[in-house]
């Protein structure tokens, strides 16, 4: 199977902090994988770091045979690899369907022409970008809600409209930082739906979540991190029963407590 | 119903002079007009994008100058025993080429500022504009330092077939400022309804989700700024062949003050709102007359703008649709795309 991105021996430090020491992995063609670790394992700077926003201090990150050290935030998602925020991250001030329209910023027509007048052509376009944008919506499922204000929408649905941000940039791979954090059983429910919707349409996934019951129904494979390093990789069966992950999440006496009753079963 | 006021409210300007004879107050009004298109062209930057231009008058001075210049001639030495020799020509061509150098000022200083926004932003237009106020006081030779350019001429249209109209009266000049006002309001509704516009709305809202979209922040940032700038070297060409006299007072820090007044008391990031604020604000000294010194009117001024965003915050225009919008509740814009309600 092809990777779509490598990770290779990242390392980033802050001072004298050191964030993440040397983080290593694979994200496959159209796979859905998860990164897990307790609360400041260093998930969100690894994310960070691939869309980006953070340079690492060591090691590199490669998007489809591309060394992404000296690119840019918006250009990398040019380059089909875009990203979600941990916190709601919506236009607040902008209705649903105007943000998704700034979603589609990369395909409209560059022309100054067309930016200082409505040329046929900027029009063409703007109703183009309308159409899709209210298919991206729909595929969401916020059709209702299109003509609200990003920031009057409930937690959850404006979860919902940063992914359909992220969608219309029509990236090949996604990065989703806590896309459920803030969802309900059933919102939870639809979302897993809606990304494996994606994933069938050849997207790859990166998915950083706490929701444990939904990362190991999703995901076709799980690294976990702690303390800024890997401590294991493999299926949701694999990683369910890893005593360093367990022990990571819930102590070392409870890892312990794991190990003795498997000795007894 | 409000997509009418805007033209509505040109045909009510077209039509002022008709009744309205009086030189003072025509004056008045285009020197509103003038600074006015300032505030619209501030209202670009500072409004649509959340960048402060604090040297805003920088563009209006150096669009004044270059205008008068080119319509006067000059006759300067540079270093190495050149000397350029220019003798002066039309006004219509200074105003264009105002638009133009005043352009690409905006473009360098947008490329130089933006790597590094907010606060140095407004750091580096304030120098900028502090730098252009010397220069124009000191290269004499080419400006005339304090002793002013004199004798501009006022502004010569050419008439296809018809020959040259030159715009000696008050009149003709209130309706050139007229029209040039009209096209910059029409240039900046049509910028930030398009896609370029909804960028600018974009980074000012959310700066890290903008780049996550693919949205190129500097490039973005430096064509508002470019058209801005050209805006305000329009309306200092304006102002250089109405008045006919200009000295580096046109790059007085007040002016921009005025100008940032105009914008947020009026409403920044609407369209309507530095044209409220501009004729407010414009307005204000010819209704503050009769009553009191031009010393206390300042004090006036002050006043009113803490009144204003005391009560309304965001400025006029904003407070206004909100207003309306109460009163019509669910009068939403564009029509929804699908009537099914949530459960």
């Amino acid at each position: 199977m092809s990777t779509i991105l490598n990770v290779e021996h990242v390392g980033m430090r802050f001072g004298g902090l050191t964030a993440i020491s040397d983080l290593h992995f694979d994200v496959h063609e159209g796979e859905i994988l998860s990164l897990i670790g307790p609360n400041g394992a260093g998930k969100t700077t690894a994310f960070n770091i691939m869309s980006g926003f953070l340079k690492p201090t060591q090691g590199r990150v490669v998007f489809r045979g591309r060394d992404l050290a000296k690119t840019r935030p918006n250009e990398i998602t040019r380059l089909g690899l875009a990203r979600t925020f941990q916190r709601t991250s919506v236009f607040a001030d902008d209705t649903v369907l105007d943000n998704v329209l700034i979603g589609l910023h990369r395909f409209g027509s560059p022309g100054l022409l067309d930016r200082l007048l409505p040329t046929p052509g900027a029009r063409a376009a703007e109703k183009a970008a309308r159409a899709r944008a209210e298919e991206i919506i729909d595929l969401v499922g916020l059709s209702h809600r299109a003509q609200e204000l990003a920031g009057s929408l409930s937690y959850g649905e404006q979860r919902l409209v940063g992914f359909a941000l992220a969608l219309a940039t029509e990236p090949r791979m996604l990065l989703l930082d806590e896309p459920v954090s803030g969802m309900n059983a059933s919102e939870t429910q639809g979302f897993v739906r809606l990304i494996r919707k994606v994933r069938g349409e050849g997207v790859s996934i990166l998915l950083v979540e706490h929701d444990m019951p939904m990362v190991m129904e999703v995901s076709d494979r799980i690294v976990c991190l702690n303390y800024g390093r890997l401590i294991a990789e493999g299926s949701p069966a694999e990683i369910r029963n890893n005593p360093a992950v367990i022990e990571a999440y819930l102590g070392k006496s409870a890892a312990r407590l794991e190990e003795k009753e498997a000795a007894h079963a | 119903m409000t997509k009418l006021l805007a033209p509505l409210f040109l045909v009510a300007a077209a039509l002022l002079p008709l009744v309205l004879k009086d030189p003072y107050l025509l004056n008045a009004l285009i020197i509103t007009g003038i600074f006015t298109i300032c505030a619209m062209s501030l209202n670009l930057l500072l409004g649509f994008t959340g960048q402060l231009s604090l040297g805003h008058v920088a563009f209006f001075g150096i669009g004044a100058y270059v205008s008068a210049l080119t319509a006067l001639g000059f006759d300067v030495g540079l270093p190495f025993g050149l000397r350029v020799t220019y003798e002066g020509g039309d006004p219509i061509v200074g105003f264009l080429l105002a638009i133009v150098i005043t352009g690409l000022t905006g473009f360098l200083i947008g490329r130089l500022s933006f790597r590094v926004r907010g606060a140095y932003f407004v750091i580096v237009t304030i120098s900028f504009a502090e730098v252009v106020r010397l220069v124009a006081l000191n290269w004499v030779e080419l400006t005339q330092g304090p002793l002013a350019l004199t004798s501009i001429p006022n502004m010569t249209l050419p008439l296809p077939g018809l020959g040259e109209l030159t715009l000696r009266s008050k009149v003709e000049n209130y309706y050139l400022v007229l029209v040039v006002a009209a096209l910059s309001y029409l240039v900046v509704g049509g910028l930030v309804a398009s896609r370029f516009g909804r960028a600018m709305r974009g980074l000012k809202e959310n700066e890290s989700l903008a780049l996550s979209l693919g949205i190129n922040a500097t490039r973005t940032l430096t064509i508002a700024a470019t058209i801005s700038a050209a805006m305000a070297g329009a309306a200092g060409s304006l102002y250089a062949h109405y008045i006919r006299i200009i000295d580096p007072d046109v790059f007085l820090f007040s002016y921009t003050v005025t100008m940032v007044i105009m914008v947020v008391a009026g409403g920044k990031g609407t369209l309507a709102g530095p044209l409220v604020g501009g004729l407010i604000f414009g307005l204000l000294p010819v209704a503050l007359r009769p009553v009191m010194a031009p010393e206390a009117q300042w004090i006036v001024y002050g006043a009113i703008l803490i009144a204003i965003l005391f009560v309304m915050p965001k400025g006029i225009v904003p407070a206004l649709e909100t207003l309306t919008r109460r009163k019509a509740p669910k009068a939403a814009p564009g029509k929804p795309l699908e009537a099914g309600a949530r459960p």
